[in-house]
């Protein structure tokens, strides 16, 4: 079911104001996730969008059906809270069940109905096991199929993976990922990890100080992002930020007229090469500090006019300390303005750069 | 460092000589009365200020099994106890309830509920005894609004057990009603989150969330009204004055025991009261903790 806001405000009674005008429509069958730092807004409009919280002005629309002021239950979300919340006290085939019994399904219907969830994720063989017996991520599939058993218009995870360890974080992102498109439910996920979004979301909003900074898929985020905010964002290692006076001479034949309004560059890790490559790129004399193995991992560190950066995937490196020509690919340099505004590159000709 | 050797006599002693002050307080408190009291039980001819034992038996046994008095405390006893172990559970659970669901005044609410505990008995009683009077008690005029006749609570025989056990389910709540609410105040408020998402109503929040999650203080709180019950005393003396109700109807167990020892001096008697009420308790508590294995869920 598509996820509407129009013009969508939350101010808390105190008068802070948490969420600034939003604008956006969540298209029908798709993983979306809310991207941000704490703090950004993402519980935030996941409680909007289910209901626990209603706007302060603005409009929800569940598909054309305006449900603003409608709670969570009417609205027909289900929701895996982070702790998953399953009732402590009841088998995991009876949390499955609770939803279909609150909704009087014959016994029958509503046991056959859990059994082919718990296949759907996976825990067929722990239905008879009580909550606290199983893992943190078998818990999780539980409380995937208990959210899904009422057939909700709309899945909600908050931070559904906060709370396992590392490899069963990759494991249930998968799971996730496998449960949304077998079910088809429109689902929407809140991560601070940005990593974890670009895995396994069709789509990602990224949010911060309660305003929308982009919504796209995750990987136009990463290639084509509108500001400086998304930019540092998504991408790890992150982005390296350098002022723009730094490649000063180089920034008109990149930038063109808008030049003077380029206050920061963004450059990918990756953007370095120690050869001239297809891409547009620029040349940079630079020198290499540091230079370490991480597995299949280079990462170097680069000084470029007394400013360090953080680089990957440079090749072979001969000897630290001493000038070294490189060739920064342009698509994976950004311009920002004073506001931290994305400033478009003209892709001309453009003559090599050396100090 | 691992102990996998076998302790040695010295190490053995050391660690007997730490425990000892300990051992000796039960043992003197605790072990040596139980086990005197079970012994003095069958003594059938006993000086109690020499010490000495004259003849050992089951007479006491026999003598207050024959005693009709021994069956009117004895069956008391069970009324009190059914009359007042559910009434008292289920109101203060409600009442816990309810206490939980209001923010404004309750703890001034708790206080009120909670006073009855820390008061005496025998102030309680005195108030009571004025709620229960015939011609000007309280509830004698309650009752006269829905139209039923005064009673004469406290000198009618057969109101007597039921004006005991009335204060008692009122003494008993402000306590209970303490325990209930951390146990509710200790129910996740994120499962009631998902219960109200998963369409559950409060009243079947109640029933399949709250109850089962309390139901381990449910089943504290039943054992000791229950074992609290069995040992009714206080308010007997207090309510009615130092006699067991009027016609010895309030006879319970534990008064039987007191006027044995005390007003008449049937130390063994008293013992075998004792020993009996212990088997009852212990039987009782058992049948719970059995019941509690299916039904309480930890």
């Amino acid at each position: 079911m598509e996820v509407t806001f129009k013009h969508v405000t939350l101010t808390y009674p105190n008068g802070s104001e948490v969420l600034h005008d939003m604008d956006f429509e969540i298209p029908s069958g798709q993983l979306i996730a809310l991207l941000g730092p704490s703090g950004g807004g993402k519980s935030t409009t996941l409680n909007l969008i289910s209901g626990l919280l209603q706007p302060t002005s603005g409009d929800v629309l569940f598909g054309r059906e305006n449900v603003t002021k409608q709670d969570a239950l009417q609205r027909g979300v289900g929701m895996v809270f982070q702790n998953y919340a399953l009732y402590p006290h009841m088998t995991v085939l009876e949390n499955i069940m609770f939803p279909m019994k609150m909704a009087k399904m014959p016994k029958a219907k509503r046991r056959q109905k859990a059994i082919d969830l718990a296949k759907l994720v996976r825990v067929e063989s722990q239905i008879s096991k009580k909550p606290a017996a199983l893992s943190g991520g078998q818990q999780q599939r539980v409380a995937i199929a208990r959210a899904l058993a009422k057939e909700p218009n709309l899945l909600l995870l908050d931070e559904p993976l906060s709370n396992l360890d590392a490899r069963l974080r990759v494991e249930m992102r998968q799971e996730i990922r496998r449960i949304q498109q077998e079910t088809g439910v429109t689902t929407i996920f809140v991560t601070h990890d940005q990593s974890e979004a670009m895995h396994i979301a069709d789509q990602i909003m990224v949010l911060n100080d309660g305003v929308i900074q982009q919504f796209a898929p995750a990987q136009t985020l990463y290639t084509d992002p509108t500001n400086q905010f998304v930019a540092s964002f998504i991408g790890e290692p992150a982005l390296n930020l350098i002022p723009a006076q730094t490649l000063a001479d180089a920034l008109p034949a990149v930038f063109g007229q808008a030049a003077k309004s380029v206050q920061t560059l963004g450059i990918r890790p990756e953007a370095f090469a120690l050869q001239p490559t297809d891409d547009p790129f620029l040349q940079a004399r630079v020198e290499v500090v540091q230079e370490q193995h991480f597995g299949r991992e280079q990462q170097v560190q680069l000084r470029l006019n007394d400013q360090l950066l953080e680089v990957t995937d440079l090749g072979p490196v001969l000897a630290l300390n001493r000038p070294l020509m490189t060739y920064i690919k342009l698509p994976y340099l950004y311009g920002f303005d004073e506001r931290g505004k994305r400033i478009y590159p003209h892709f001309n000709e453009v003559p090599a750069y050396d100090e | 460092m691992m102990n996998n050797h076998k302790p040695t006599l010295k190490e053995s002693l050391k660690g007997w000589l730490y425990v000892l002050p300990l051992l000796l307080i039960i043992g003197v408190f605790n072990l040596y009365p139980i086990v005197s009291s079970f012994a003095m039980s069958f003594f059938t001819e006993y000086n109690f200020f020499t010490n000495e034992v004259g003849a050992l038996g089951l007479n006491n046994f026999t003598t207050i099994f024959s005693d009709p008095t021994f069956h009117d405390a004895l069956e008391n006893t069970l009324i009190f106890v059914v009359g007042v172990v559910p009434v008292e559970v289920i109101l203060s659970l409600l009442i816990a309830t309810l206490l939980n669901q209001i923010k404004w005044l309750s703890n001034l609410f708790r206080t009120i509920y909670f006073l009855p505990f820390v008061t005496s008995v025998v102030a309680i009683s005195m108030v009571w005894r004025w709620i229960y009077n015939k011609d000007a008690g309280l509830l004698n005029v309650l009752l006269g609004w829905i139209g039923i006749n005064p009673i004469d609570w406290l000198n009618d025989p057969h109101y007597a057990l039921l004006a005991l056990i009335i204060l008692a389910i009122w003494k008993g709540l402000g306590f209970n009603i303490m325990l209930f609410l951390v146990a509710l105040n200790n129910v996740d408020q994120r499962i009631y989150d998902a219960a109200h998402l998963d369409g559950a109503k409060p009243l079947q929040q109640w029933w399949h969330i709250t109850v089962p999650m309390i139901s381990p203080m449910t089943f504290l709180v039943t054992v000791n009204a229950v074992i609290a019950s069995f040992k009714v005393f206080d308010e007997v003396y207090a309510l009615y004055g130092g006699q067991p109700g009027p016609a010895g109807s309030a006879m319970t167990l534990v008064y039987y025991l007191y006027r044995a020892f005390y007003e008449q001096n049937k130390y063994g008697q008293a013992a075998a009261t004792g020993v009996v009420l212990f088997i009852l308790i212990l039987l009782v508590t058992l049948v719970q903790m059995w019941f509690s294995k299916k039904h309480v869920h930890y």
